[in-house]
């Protein structure tokens, strides 16, 4: 059996998803839209914060979407991309001065190249073998970030603090607010791009890859090209997020950007449904709350607890929230029709 | 442990001190913040329960038994304690998340005992800010007494600094012609550790005539030890973590190198470190420390450890005692009974550091007998006494004073 064979007849790593089911409709846009604008201004503070948490790792899962559903390559390395992202605008802003808004772009720019490099050895990997890569890439982050050479730019362990940013113009709103409204329209935009990169020719042809490499080459796609990019996409998606992670929660350090985060983000996307972008925002909500009702179950089982409500999730809904999103469509369907 | 009816006697003689020193004519009025009431205190912590660090998690499961132990004996001058801990999983931004649920969310009065110098970091300035206090924070980093920039931060335990410095201060007086040789962990222990050993021995630092550091990512500090032994010195100060600890050791056996060997106290653990390295490779290593050991039999008939144990039995009594967290934590969560039985009813977080600030000899039932705590205005180290130790047959034999290791003196 030859080489060529075999890669034919494996199975894609990625089931397909057709482009249309990977967004919304209209209507539910709004409605979502509608509720994450007006939420906070029902509730604490704390909350607030908690919510713009939810649209940061909601990005980063977004990109790690963007890689994986959209162009079939695994990733648990994106923990790197977002401590470079976080650093950067910390650097920026707290060495350099530089305006918190102006440090993102930066930030994700930086990242895009940083994703595109790691992208061209990447290449010659694929599944199980490209995951492995991305997952050294992660564990040697937080000691990279440690070294000495860097430690005047990075404060070393002991990382560095960020101021936060006011409300622009005197607007009568707390930081939190303004950081979530600021987040928002981020999200919002990063959103709207990442849907319309999927249903372009780039979109289309990363899509081709995932489905069936040598088919997608033989129809004249440069693979090597869309690869990289698309891993340079998701950097770059992932280093805003980063950068806009350090600037909510005030301080970067090493230790908060280990495996453990990759492996979140991972999580998220499985949860809200690979390849389903609006899901992103479904999984990081996962991460980030699913553990405090773990811990209020139990404090000393409390990883024990998550375990076991992960497992019954996949087991229910293998598909995630696109899987309920699509049951929930059925029958208003139905509904409709009476 | 104070009994119900000495803490309230101690609450009211706090309170008619308070009177006649202030002389305001007033009677001592009730005063609350945010997370006090008259039958209720709000105290949060965050432990890392899951994650790289959860075996710390057991002091706040030690502390929580404590509190437990103050409710069921009629609480603090009539109050209960609700002690709210979360789970960080040693990550920064959790921390700043469940820092700010335990303040905007639960509303406690102090968060206390939080744990790691990384976790701390990230949520210093934000408690900072919305002045609460960050009592008694459970990481040996030296930036935490710094009362001028961070008013509402105070440590508990010894720092490294201190330590450091009462090596210094012993061998400057036993061996005034050392020539010491350093190996210390490239990161914020061993840099704040090295600083403190410059410090003590001030003008006599050129009796340091050789300073290696190793990476945690190293394999083995094998090659470090050859070149330190090669310089001739007799004094080698072994600033690592439990691991390489006892790789030194070993080392130090192999190749037939017999300086004065110092361990940091950190990697004094009979368990994790002397073990493994082998108690014959061990005998006459010296290392200092602040509190009792419960696996040390010396301790056995001691009234505070006899108490300690009464404790575990009754509160707590999966907990291992051999583990040096519960002695820990079991100190600490005693620290802060002491201070909220100062403040008596001016339950302010104002207060609440100000009282902090004002300990005077107080003795936790598990430090070392002469171990005092003492804070003031100016000093945010409640600990900073240890007494050497030296280790023989099969476990550390104290000696000498209990020596301090302020910079002042």
């Amino acid at each position: 059996m030859s080489a060529i064979e075999e890669v034919v007849t494996e199975a894609p790593a990625v089931e397909a998803v057709p482009k249309r089911a990977m967004t919304l409709g209209y209507g539910t846009s709004l409605v979502v839209l509608g509720l994450l604008v007006l939420a906070p201004l029902f509730v604490k503070n704390f909350i607030i914060f908690q919510l713009t948490m939810l649209l940061i790792y909601g990005l980063a899962v977004l990109a790690l979407n963007i890689l994986t559903g959209g162009s079939g390559q695994f990733s648990l390395g994106q923990s790197a991309f977002y401590a470079v992202g976080a650093y950067t605008s910390a650097i920026l802003m707290e060495h350099v001065g530089m305006n918190y808004a102006l440090t993102l772009p930066v930030a994700g720019v930086i990242c895009f190249g940083f994703g595109f490099l790691f992208g061209q050895p990447a290449l010659r990997l694929s599944g199980v073998y490209l995951a492995l890569a991305t997952f050294a890439l992660a564990t040697a982050m937080p000691q990279l970030l440690k070294l000495g050479y860097f430690e005047h730019w990075t404060g070393g362990v002991q990382g560095l603090v960020v101021t936060k940013p006011d409300a622009p113009f005197g607007l009568p709103m707390s930081q939190d607010m303004w950081l979530y409204y600021f987040t928002l329209v981020i999200t919002i935009a990063i959103y709207i791009f990442s849907v319309n990169l999927l249903k372009s020719r780039s979109g289309r042809a990363f899509m081709a890859i995932r489905d069936n490499e040598i088919a997608a080459s033989a129809m004249g796609i440069d693979v090597a090209l869309y690869k990289t990019l698309a891993f340079g996409v998701s950097a770059g998606i992932t280093g805003v997020a980063g950068g806009l992670g350090a600037i909510a929660v005030q301080f970067v350090a090493p230790d908060g950007y280990t495996i453990t985060l990759a492996i979140s983000l991972f999580l998220g996307m499985v949860v809200g449904g690979v390849g389903w972008l609006p899901g992103s925002i479904v999984g990081s909500a996962f991460i980030i709350f699913v553990p405090n009702i773990a811990e209020g179950i139990s404090k000393g089982l409390s990883g024990a607890v998550f375990g076991v409500l992960l497992f019954f999730v996949i087991f229910l809904v293998p598909h995630g929230a696109r899987q309920v999103a699509i049951v929930a469509q059925q029958l208003t369907g139905k509904l409709k029709k009476r | 442990m104070l009994s119900g009816q000495e803490l309230r006697i101690a609450a009211f003689s706090t309170a008619v001190i308070a009177f006649v020193a202030t002389s305001s004519g007033a009677l001592a009025q009730k005063k609350y913040d945010t997370g006090a009431t008259d039958t209720e205190i709000k105290i949060g912590n965050i432990m890392p329960y899951s994650g790289p660090a959860s075996a710390y998690g057991v002091i706040g499961k030690t502390e929580q038994a404590y509190f437990k132990k103050i409710n069921a004996e009629g609480g603090i001058n009539g109050r209960r304690i609700n002690f709210i801990t979360y789970d960080d999983g040693y990550s920064p931004p959790k921390a700043v998340e469940q820092a700010r649920k335990l303040v905007e969310s639960d509303e406690v009065l102090v968060v206390f005992n939080p744990l790691g110098t990384p976790s701390n970091s990230a949520i210093q300035k934000y408690l900072n800010t919305k002045k609460v206090p960050q009592l008694f924070v459970a990481t040996g980093a030296t930036k935490w007494n710094d009362p001028k920039n961070f008013p509402w931060t105070m440590g508990w335990q010894p720092s490294y600094q201190s330590e450091a410095r009462i090596y210094a201060k012993f061998l400057m007086k036993e061996k005034p012609d050392a020539k010491i040789a350093i190996l210390y962990q490239n990161d914020d222990f061993g840099k704040d550790y090295l600083k403190g050993l410059k410090d003590g021995l001030d003008a006599k630092s050129s009796m340091i005539i050789a300073e290696e550091s190793y990476e945690t990512a190293e394999p083995t500090i094998d090659s470090h030890i050859v070149k330190l032994k090669a310089t001739g010195a007799d004094v080698f100060i072994s600033i690592t973590t439990p691991k390489f600890a006892a790789q030194a050791i070993k080392k130090l056996a192999e190749i037939e190198w017999k300086p004065l060997h110092i361990v940091a106290n950190v990697s004094a653990s009979v368990g994790a470190v002397i073990m493994p390295a082998g108690l014959e490779n061990s005998q006459g290593i010296l290392s200092a420390a602040y509190a009792k050991d419960g696996a040390d039999p010396q301790w056995d008939n001691d009234p505070g450890m006899k108490k300690f144990f009464a404790f575990l039995e009754k509160y707590y009594p999966d907990a291992n005692k051999l583990d040096g967290s519960v002695v820990y934590g079991y100190g600490v969560a005693q620290t802060l009974a002491k201070v909220i039985a100062m403040c008596g009813d001016d339950l302010t977080r104002e207060n609440v550091m100000k009282q902090a600030a004002s300990l005077k000899d107080f003795t936790p039932d598990t430090l070392l007998p002469g171990v005092k705590i003492n804070t003031s205005a100016t000093d945010f180290a409640p600990i900073d006494q240890l007494q050497m130790m030296r280790f023989k047959g099969e476990k550390w034999d104290l000696f000498g004073d209990i020596i301090s290791g302020e910079l002042s003196n």
